[in-house]
């Protein structure tokens, strides 16, 4: 992938120094930090100069997404609040069968934000848009007063192509359909749980934070009949499937012994008393396609690094509408329920 | 962590079901006792595996259900104070008190944090010197030691902005009570594995032959509670009433002597007041006069407290074994985990949350169960 960023002259003008509210106001000093900071980072983004906004060839039907990013802390093992950013909106468009191309990107920054962390920030975005192969094409900056931003906050939109003809939605989920799941459960919500309460286990967990779009087009390319696509977010692979369940009226029945969760990953959610079920991923996707296609497509998925463990590990039936049911290791069977908020860690 | 899976292996769990079917001739009633194991028994679906003659009833061991309103109220006055960090294990923020939970104080504006570790609050104490940081000391004896060397440390190193609300209770009390109430089922128990691993189990003997009880220490994994029911029925089905250690690797018979000694020297036993149950004498541990300044309850001035219950919250009968949380008129409807009427919906260890969370469709369950 050839590289057209330009960085800042080094030593950078902006070490050292901290947004002010001014750096949001419009003026020369918003000016400057885009001009002199963000926009040679993010590289050509423009198609027709400083403009509101950005028009745009997509030549088909369109896919249109947009996420905010709020994690705390902004840096984590294995990704970042840019990396998150440009990879979840990338991963909605995937989701949808399109091929990611352009995204918007709004920062909402707290006044006295140090600007080495946000130059750390927006190289992060980029280099992430290079990954993904999209580019940034518009943007805004706003600033807001000390003690209202908790340092950063980001906004992508993104749009993308959609050339397959399919209904990829839970409506298409049929009986008999077989689900599969790109890898291993729980690694992103592991790894920022660790690094925000400071907790040392033993090795470092690292965030699966990536793009998803490659493999998905592949499986399309390849004429998959797919009937669904979630990405595993907020809630887990639990949430994506009672979600499916509910939409599409159809029983989803998973196995435990086919979920693959990382020993470490299994470790950290015992000692909190997580479920790694209901915990966050950012680069794992799940599918339902017919029985007639699950090998071809685990064949595809593995053959791409973010989906090499690629695996089975369910099957679609219409015996009780809108259930998710686990069969566990041991041989019995549990209800996976919506969790109400978020998971509590244990007191003992 | 593959010891885990060893605890769980589907061979090994079923060659232990077999046997049990096996020397099971009378029909038995026991009781787990603490709220990890109803966990584990409920989303493992062992109490599927059991002979159709062998009951298990869900005991009080919940620290979190049981705590009393009234503290709970208290905790929400300190937690609203302007000067106040609460810190709380993350466990006790969705249970309702008279005015809501600590999760909306926090909404409205009190400092409130999750720690994993009173050590934790300790340490936040020690960093911001100008608050006040308040401890939520709950649990059984498992969380007693490290409360307690928390508040060890405080007095050696002069942190005297760090306290502790202390709704601490005790498991060999509350086993006493149920055996003790009229009506009560309970042939049998399995003893709470991680309160052991610290107390050693010392104190059952006395209560099995009062009572002429088997009493066996369980560990949590599928295979450990498999294992202790077993021993506890071949007790029933031979006649004997004893003390068992099921969960060896991890406990002894004297338990932790360093945490014993801790225990001892920064606690003193108090009567608790069991919310749903009421008050069961020796049955808590409050602060030791040499540690009393340490005492939130204390500490600040919490005005007066309106203890207010739902009036069709069911938990006690629950927690002492007497209903199913199933069998509640107001299960899955005016009770539910986002509005729950009492501790159990809500805490993760209760078990109307189990119930909720992995049973609500038993038919469905029944079906899939091999």
């Amino acid at each position: 992938m050839s590289d057209d960023v330009q960085g800042p002259l080094c030593p950078s003008p902006f070490d050292g120094e901290d947004i002010q509210l001014a750096h949001g106001g419009g003026g020369r000093r918003m000016h400057h930090l885009l001009r002199d900071l963000v926009l040679p980072i993010l590289g050509d983004t423009t198609t027709s100069g400083r403009h509101d906004g950005a028009v745009l060839d997509v030549g088909g039907r369109l896919a249109f997404t947009t996420d905010s990013f709020v994690v705390h802390p902004l840096f984590f093992p294995g990704g970042d609040i840019g990396s998150l950013a440009v990879n979840g909106t990338v991963n909605d468009l995937a989701m949808c069968g399109a091929r990611p191309r352009y995204l918007g990107l709004s920062m909402i920054l707290e006044e006295g934000f140090p600007l080495c962390e946000l130059r750390r920030v927006v190289e992060s975005l980029a280099r992430a848009a290079r990954e993904a192969d999209v580019r940034f094409v518009t943007g805004d900056t706003k600033v807001v007063e000390r003690g209202r931003g908790h340092g950063l906050y980001l906004n992508t939109s993104g749009v993308g192509v959609v050339t397959h003809e399919l209904q990829i939605e839970p409506r298409s989920v049929r009986a008999g359909d077989c689900i599969l799941v790109s890898g291993d459960l729980g690694r992103h919500g592991i790894a920022v749980m660790a690094a925000r309460e400071g907790l040392e286990l033993e090795t470092t967990l690292e965030s699966d934070c990536a793009p998803l779009h490659r493999p998905v087009l592949d499986l399309l390319d390849a004429g998959i009949e797919i009937h669904c696509l979630r990405d595993l977010t907020r809630g887990g692979l639990a949430s994506a499937l009672i979600e499916i369940a509910e939409d599409s009226g159809t029983t989803l029945t998973i196995e435990e012994e086919h979920l693959k969760v990382l020993p470490d990953v299994q470790g950290a959610c015992e000692l909190l008393g997580f479920d790694p079920l209901y915990v966050a991923n950012e680069g794992r996707f799940v599918l339902m396609v017919p029985e007639r296609d699950a090998d071809a497509a685990l064949a595809i998925m593995r053959r791409h690094p973010v989906s090499s463990g690629g695996q089975r590990v369910g099957r679609v039936s219409t015996d009780d509408p809108g259930l998710v049911i686990l069969k566990t290791r041991i041989g019995s069977a549990r209800v996976v329920d919506m969790l109400s908020g978020e998971q509590l860690p244990r007191i003992c | 962590m593959k010891y885990l899976d060893e605890y769980r292996q589907a061979g090994a769990v079923h060659r232990l079901a077999d046997e049990l079917h096996r020397i099971t001739r009378g029909d038995w009633t026991l009781m787990e006792v603490c709220g990890g194991q109803t966990q584990a028994i409920v989303k493992f679906g062992i109490d599927g595996l059991l002979p159709p003659s062998v009951h298990l009833l869900h005991g009080p061991g919940c620290p979190v259900c049981v705590t009393p309103v009234e503290i709970l109220d208290q905790a929400l006055a300190i937690a609203s104070m302007p000067e106040v960090t609460f810190c709380s294990f993350g466990d006790m923020l969705r249970v309702p008190g008279s005015g809501g939970d600590l999760l909306s104080a926090r909404s409205r504006g009190g400092d409130v944090r999750i720690v994993y570790s009173p050590l934790d609050a300790l340490e936040l104490a020690r960093r911001t010197p100008g608050r006040q940081v308040v401890f939520f000391a709950v649990g059984f004896e498992t969380t007693a030691p490290a409360n307690a060397m928390a508040v060890h440390l405080a007095k050696r190193e002069g942190v005297t902005n760090f306290s502790i609300l202390v709704a601490q209770v005790l498991v060999p009390p509350a086993l006493l009570a149920i055996l003790g109430s009229p009506g009560n089922r309970v042939q049998g128990f399995l003893a709470a594995g991680h309160v052991c691993a610290i107390m050693g189990w010392e104190e059952y003997p006395p209560i099995a032959a009062r009572y002429r009880v088997p009493i066996v220490v369980t560990g949590f994994e599928p295979l450990d509670i498999l294992q202790g029911v077993t021993m506890c029925v071949r007790q029933l089905e031979e006649g004997r009433y004893e003390v068992e250690n099921q969960y060896a690797r991890a406990v002894r018979l004297e338990g932790n002597s360093e945490a014993r000694r801790i225990l001892e020297e920064v606690f003193e036993i108090v009567p608790r007041k069991w919310r749903g149950i009421g008050s069961i004498p020796d049955s808590g541990l409050g602060l030791a006069p040499a540690y009393r300044e340490f005492d939130a309850s204390t500490r600040f001035d919490t005005g007066d407290i309106r203890a207010e219950e739902d009036p069709e919250c069911r938990s006690g009968l629950v927690l002492q074994g007497r209903l199913l949380p199933r069998e509640c008129p107001e299960f899955g409807r005016r009770c539910t985990p986002e509005r729950p009427l009492g501790a159990p919906m809500v805490s993760s260890e209760g078990a109307c949350a189990a119930y909720f969370r992995y049973r609500r469709r038993e038919d469905s369950i029944a079906r899939e169960t091999r």
